[in-house]
């Protein structure tokens, strides 16, 4: 097993530059996840560390040694891809041996290490269907199993859950990081879906075009967003971003309300907020905004209220379902945590 | 009532369509089963079936030896063909190169030249490369108007295959000869096929670069053979044998497109509907 490291890479396509000198340490055993909109270059890191596509300039390291110009093969990594990619022609067995066959690897240990990866993802006794034969989260698998038997230092996965079912999905990411447990790889993993991220990552990349917007384990991305591109990425509902001026202390909302803000800095900026850090209250509290509920979403085991202060400006919150809930039209009192404000500059960089 | 109408219209154009296309090779096999002057008379039954015309074919010249030719000559053609289109397929479809398109387009110009234009100079050609008179020359000239069409379908093939299996196959540490030949070929089948057939067909038909090509008898390809049946003087066109020998050699066709007829059908059509 082994780490990978970034050092100042860049990739230009044609004139445009996709990935903009991207420094990165991915620690031995660690599975990071490159997370951002479509876009913005995530695929194509992963691209980069396999091989698949050369770098313009940069250099990249796994397992401390240069791989930069080398084959995909002689890098150590396997990759999964989003489309499963499995040879139609050939049965799961001979998709998850052919690698070996061809590399040379005896037939006996072939066999020995195509059924003990099998019966770690729980395919043995699917081996001999065709992929056509097989269902999404099934070939999956065999896909999966297929980047594992080559035992290699580096896992790279590629969106590897999107082309299934929500149920499957779920239960497909809790086997990956059981087997990350497992086998203590390396692993890298491409999504566009931030829940997938917070669920599965030891640590978060999230890009935006071609740059790191910000890297850092799921709890502190969520807590302390170093930007609010990051702040509205993460995190669903998305955060409530509300244009304030702050003065004294204190951020005057668009509607004349007031909050107050632990900086002495002042003037314009953004205010964020997440749905969950807002509480219905009674009116007239301190620090409490009164506004009128648009529509209730209903999720079950919560519900969200979006509603508008007296200027118009929406806010989502999120409600707990077994207390009572307000009605469509009904004026309200909403009491922002203190504790969890978020201000971000004109630049949307972090003030507070 | 408008339903049964169109159906019965449907049969009748399907009807005329049928005559139409098999007519030829009905009257063609009726007439070899004729001989002496009742070959000149029309008939659209047969009237007497007489296989002297089957017998006298082997007699009169080296026909056994002209079918083994043409077999000869077709299949190399085809084997070389897709061998060829098959490489060059995964060159144009899948590498990217600057030129690719104009290659490709140079290589659909070559089949646009009428044989004819380009006979004199292949002439010299085979000439300078001793093979005049050889069935290998046959082959070489063959290849002019087989290669564009399998290249160019191979190709469009290729290029429709997902590009994941290929880079699935190279993160497996495939070669770019494994990925072509125990990859790529083995889902490109039903197109392998389709073409093949169709340049078997194409070598095994050609008339005029195996007129101009071969000298002797012995080198000769079926169609010329036939072309040159003659009878016992130079006022006597022998039709009997004629239609017999062209009978013969249409047999090994249609039970080739029968065999592969489903396979066929799926190369003609794969592609076009995902899935």
């Amino acid at each position: 097993m082994a780490g990978v490291r970034l050092d100042n890479v860049t990739k230009r396509f044609g004139g445009t530059e996709v990935i903009r000198s991207i420094d990165l340490d991915i620690a031995d055993g660690e599975l990071l996840v490159f997370v951002g909109p479509s876009g913005c270059g995530k695929s194509t890191i992963l691209r980069l560390i396999a091989g698949l596509e050369e770098v313009t300039s940069g250099t990249i390291w796994i397992g401390g040694k240069d791989v930069t110009h080398l084959p995909p093969a002689r890098r150590g990594v396997s990759m999964v891809f989003q489309s499963y990619a499995l040879y139609p022609h050939m049965d799961a067995y001979k998709n998850i041996a052919f690698g070996l066959q061809m590399s040379g690897t005896g037939g006996e240990t072939v066999d020995q290490r195509v059924r003990r990866v099998a019966d770690m993802l729980q395919i043995g006794g699917l081996l001999h269907r065709k992929p056509r034969e097989l269902s999404g989260g099934q070939r999956q698998r065999v896909a999966i199993a297929r980047a594992i038997v080559r035992e290699p230092q580096v896992f790279l996965f590629d969106e590897p859950l999107s082309n299934l079912d929500a149920a499957l999905r779920a239960q497909t990411r809790l086997e990956i990081a059981r087997l990350h447990d497992e086998l203590k790889a390396t692993m890298i993993y491409v999504t566009h879906d931030q829940l997938e991220a917070m669920t599965l990552a030891d640590r978060i990349v999230l890009l935006n075009a071609g740059r790191i917007e910000q890297a850092g384990q799921p709890t502190e991305l969520y807590r302390r967003p170093a930007t609010r591109f990051a702040a509205e990425f993460i995190g669903s509902p998305k955060m409530n971003i509300v244009p304030v001026q702050v003065e004294a202390g204190e951020a005057i909302l668009p509607s004349g309300d007031r909050l107050q803000v632990a900086t002495q800095r002042g003037g314009p900026a953004d205010l964020g907020v997440r749905p969950e850090n807002i509480a219905l209250t009674r009116a007239g509290e301190p620090n409490a905004l009164s506004a009128r509920v648009l529509h209730v979403e209903e999720l079950g085991e919560s519900r969200i209220i979006h509603a508008a202060l007296r200027n118009g400006t929406a806010l989502a919150v999120r409600h707990p379902a077994d207390s009572p809930t307000p009605r469509k039209g009904e004026e309200i009192a909403l009491r922002p945590d203190p504790d969890r404000l978020h201000l971000f500059n004109r630049d949307g960089l972090r003030m507070l | 009532m408008r339903r049964v109408l169109s159906g019965a219209g449907l049969a009748i154009a399907c009807i005329a369509l049928a005559v139409f296309l098999l007519f030829p090779l009905y009257y063609a096999v009726l007439t070899s089963f004729k001989s002496g002057s009742e070959l000149f008379r029309v008939d659209y039954w047969p009237t007497e079936i007489d296989l002297s015309s089957y017998v006298r074919i082997w007699q009169e010249q080296p026909f056994a030896r002209n079918i083994l030719n043409s077999v000869l000559v077709a299949t190399s053609v085809v084997i070389l063909s897709l061998a060829l289109a098959l490489t060059a397929a995964f060159a144009l479809g899948r590498v990217r190169f600057r030129g690719r398109k104009f290659l490709l387009y140079t290589i659909l110009g070559v089949s646009m030249f009428p044989q004819v234009a380009v006979l004199s100079g292949l002439f010299e050609v085979i000439r300078v490369l001793g093979l005049y008179n050889n069935l290998g020359g046959l082959i070489l000239s063959y290849m002019i108007f087989t290669l564009p069409f399998t290249v160019w379908v191979l190709t469009t093939f290729m290029r429709d295959l997902p590009v994941e299996i290929e880079e699935a196959a190279i993160m497996d540490g495939l070669s770019p000869f494994v990925i072509v030949t125990r990859v790529f070929m083995p889902l490109m089948g039903p197109a392998m096929v389709a073409t093949g057939l169709l340049a078997f067909i194409a070598a095994w038909n050609e008339f005029l670069f195996a007129l101009t090509f071969t000298l002797s008898n012995e080198q000769r390809t079926v169609p010329v053979a036939i072309a040159l049946i003659t009878g016992a003087s130079e006022y006597e066109l022998p039709w009997g044998n004629i239609m017999a020998a062209s009978v013969i050699v249409t047999v090994p066709l249609i039970a080739l497109v029968l065999a592969f007829q489903r396979r066929l059908v799926a190369g003609l059509t794969a592609g076009a509907v995902k899935g």
